[in-house]
């Protein structure tokens, strides 16, 4: 296949499947995927713009510079990018599902919503959208019933959590095209996002379903094809893991049985000393905003299920869940991840996120 | 090749829905949301819920303030979610009493539109409008709704209806602080004007007679029974919610208020309208009207046992009962060689409910041979006995 003919039949699919064979590029936007994870923005920025400048047309390179401009908190110029990725490839869902994400942060849900639309008709079993797309429904509902009955709802209409795509044309939630490429960039653990519910803030673009080939559980893959994690992967289970997995599970329900009763107290009392606040904010702030949300009028109702427990040693692990919140306006279901460490005895949390 | 087949169908998709949108963007009739709130509610009986939606969005777009419309779009996105089992679902919870007061507004609105009265037939109570009586107000308050009728050479011809909140605890007003509203005829009697009330009375007021004479005798009390519009950010409302004034939105009372004449215009209050054909209303009419006739030629006639056997012992009239009255009459009459009456401009009423009298107003040209009077009357005539009485009368 030679490059025009890629480009004359004019199927990204088979264009980045291309793009992956050149390794360099990949290297490249691998590279800037890092810097950008690492938090540095304006480098990142920096050589993205140099990668396109090279080759403005480039997918992925612009799909990355999105990326980076969203969490520049630039949403108007990522919208950009992402706007005119779907007009040049509006075959991929997932510039569609991104710049939902921004008008879903800028409150524009009817936007958010007829740009989800396109990227299910895209493709019709594309899992994040229709996630995004339900919490979308579930925020304009919100807002409606705010509307009629002069109800602050702004504490709950935020809890929902629309997840940006990292990762184009990878990972297990699209079919078809999975099977003809393997990801090209690889989005792992991030530092830990808002845990949620977070109402205060607008929607954060979270993290969903990385790749499924790059799972933690393939410990026989090379280094150099690791996913670009911030932390340890897991280890295989050692001996006692039964009795971690056991104290673990028993925490998670402690922690969303406190959190249902609305047991201020005791739901914090699940938090370890050294806790990484989602926002990185001191953890007196985050224990009163917290209280706040925990607190908050109406019956919660917080339930787990599809517990995965995954022991690091014998006073660490990682345990990923569906955690399936309920209140009087909301009701959502999110996959969740809490890393826990044993202090004093006690299974505490020390990491909480959203997403895999 | 699919995909782009596909594409045409969804752009051709795209396009009917805005033609669509368009059309459904349209100067809506007499009956304000209803019909749309009716559309909106049958998509959603056939599960067509998009369009249901769609329909919801052109209510709201109409009718920005309509907190009804806004709630029925939450449960519409709701239901994308999750399964709905109770009307405001996404409410209930947190604002149940709001939600309850939404429902109780939507089902007035649907079942007063969907029990619309047949176009030859009226509210029995219009029995004759004066010639300068351009329009009549019906109020069923059963059904929260005013009906607006036209005089069209002596027959009201209906014109519109619009939806209405009633007092708290309903009909029948009684006495001052009831929170109910009067049920009985009445006329407007001034315009106060947006500038001189609060925001709390939305687009104007039109005070009504209330307590009429009817009320007073039998012991009425309260004032202050206004006809007005709601607060400017207020299109929804309960059928229950105001201290016995009959409200309406302000778009529906800007409506109604170039037609309202001040001092003539008739406002009935019922609990529920009787519908009449115009055949039967004709018959009820004429027959009334022949009854006065009576009345008044056999006041002419000097005879004070036929005169006075128009009136019911319990009559009563300023400082007269009965007897006093006939005592009066007779004394009169021994100096009269001649009576000449003539009445014009009749108005006559029928009192909705259980007490039934009809209300006659007119202008009266009394000549005698020792006495010549002019006067506006009204009098309130009552069955007794299969026969029709008066019971009052006195200048209006």
């Amino acid at each position: 296949m030679t490059l025009s003919r890629i480009f004359s039949a004019c199927t990204l699919a088979l264009m980045l499947s291309f793009l992956l064979a050149g390794g360099a590029r990949a290297d490249a936007l691998q590279d800037i995927n890092k810097l950008m994870k690492q938090g540095q923005l304006a480098q990142a920025l920096d050589q993205v713009d140099k990668h396109l400048a090279g080759k403005p047309k480039d997918a992925q390179g612009r799909f990355l510079k999105g990326l980076i401009l969203t969490e520049m908190n630039k949403p108007n110029e990522a919208a950009a990018v992402f706007q005119k990725l779907t007009e040049d490839y509006p075959e991929l869902p997932e510039p569609y599902n991104n710049l939902a994400v921004i008008y879903a942060q800028q409150k524009q849900f009817e936007k958010a919503k007829q740009s989800l639309e396109m990227a299910i008709r895209t493709h019709p079993s594309y899992a994040t959208a229709h996630e995004n797309l339900g919490d979308i429904y579930t925020r304009m509902a919100s807002q409606a019933y705010d509307k009629a009955l002069q109800i602050d709802s702004s504490n709950t209409s935020a809890q929902t959590k629309l997840s940006m795509i990292r990762d184009l044309m990878g990972g297990n939630a699209r079919q078809g095209a999975a099977a003809t490429t393997k990801p090209a960039i690889v989005v792992a653990a991030a530092e830990p996002k808002a845990a949620e519910p977070k109402p205060a803030e607008p929607v954060k673009p979270v993290e969903a379903k990385p790749a499924e080939p790059v799972k933690p559980a393939e410990p026989a893959k090379p280094a150099a094809a690791k996913p670009v994690e911030a932390k340890p992967v897991a280890a295989p289970a050692k001996t006692g893991n039964g009795d971690v997995t056991a104290d673990v599970t028993k925490a998670v329900e402690g922690w969303a049985a406190a959190w249902s009763k609305k047991d201020v107290k005791g739901y914090l009392a699940h938090y370890a000393r050294d806790f990484k606040t989602p926002g990185g904010e001191a953890r007196a702030k985050w224990e009163t905003e917290r209280s706040q949300r925990v607190n908050k009028p109406g019956s919660i109702n917080v339930g787990v299920d599809g517990l995965r427990v995954t022991a690091e040693g014998n006073d660490k692990a990682t345990v990923h869940f569906r955690q399936h919140y309920k209140s009087a306006s909301l009701k959502t279901s999110s996959n969740k991840v809490l890393v826990f460490v044993r202090q004093d005895g006690k299974w505490l949390i020390q990491q909480e996120r959203v997403g895999n | 090749m699919i995909r782009l087949i596909l594409r045409m169908l969804i752009a051709a998709l795209a396009a009917l829905s805005i033609v669509f949108s368009a059309t459904a963007q349209p100067r809506f009739s007499d009956s304000g949301p209803e019909p749309l709130l009716a559309r909106v509610f049958e998509h959603i009986e056939q599960n067509r819920w998009g369009q249901a939606l769609q329909q919801t969005d052109a209510m709201i777009r109409a009718y920005p303030n309509f907190r009804l419309a806004h709630l029925i779009k939450g449960d519409l996105l709701l239901a994308r979610t999750q399964a709905l089992t109770v009307f405001g679902q996404g409410g209930v919870q947190e604002a149940g009493d709001k939600v309850a007061d939404l429902r109780e507004e939507a089902i007035a609105r649907l079942r007063a539109y969907k029990s619309k009265p047949p176009a030859n037939y009226v509210p029995r109570y219009l029995l004759q409008l004066r010639a300068d009586q351009k329009y009549a107000v019906v109020v069923d308050t059963q059904k929260s709704r005013l009906y607006l009728y036209q005089n069209n050479k002596g027959t009201p011809q209906f014109v519109a209806d619009y939806y209405i909140t009633q007092g708290k605890l309903g009909a029948e007003k009684v006495k001052e602080g009831d929170q109910r509203t009067p049920v009985g005829v009445y006329h407007v009697t001034a315009s106060l004007p947006r500038q001189k009330l609060t925001d709390f009375y939305g687009s104007g007021a039109f005070p009504i007679s209330y307590p009429n004479d009817w009320d007073r005798r039998m012991g009425r009390n309260g004032h202050g029974i206004w006809l007005h519009g709601t607060p400017s950010n207020t299109f929804s409302r309960p059928p229950k919610a105001s201290d016995g004034c009959v409200v309406l939105a302000n778009q529906d009372l800007d409506e109604l208020a170039g037609n309202l004449q001040i001092g003539l215009t008739p406002v009935i209050i019922s609990n529920s309208i009787e519908w009449l054909s115009l055949d039967d209303w004709q018959a009820e009419r004429k027959s009334l009207l022949a009854m006065i006739e009576e009345w008044r030629k056999d006041w002419e006639s000097r005879d004070v046992d036929r005169y006075a056997g128009h009136y019911s012992h319990k009559f009563a009239s300023d400082s007269f009962n009965y007897r006093s009255w006939v005592e009066q009459k007779r004394k009169v009459n021994a100096g009269k060689s001649w009576i000449k009456v003539s009445i014009d401009n009749v108005s006559m009423f029928r009192n909705p409910g259980k007490e039934d009298y009809v209300v006659v107003t007119f202008e009266q040209d009394y000549r005698s041979n020792n006495l010549d009077n002019a006067m506006k009357k009204r009098q309130y005539w009552i069955k007794e006995d299969g026969r029709w009485k008066i019971i009052h009368e006195g200048a209006a």
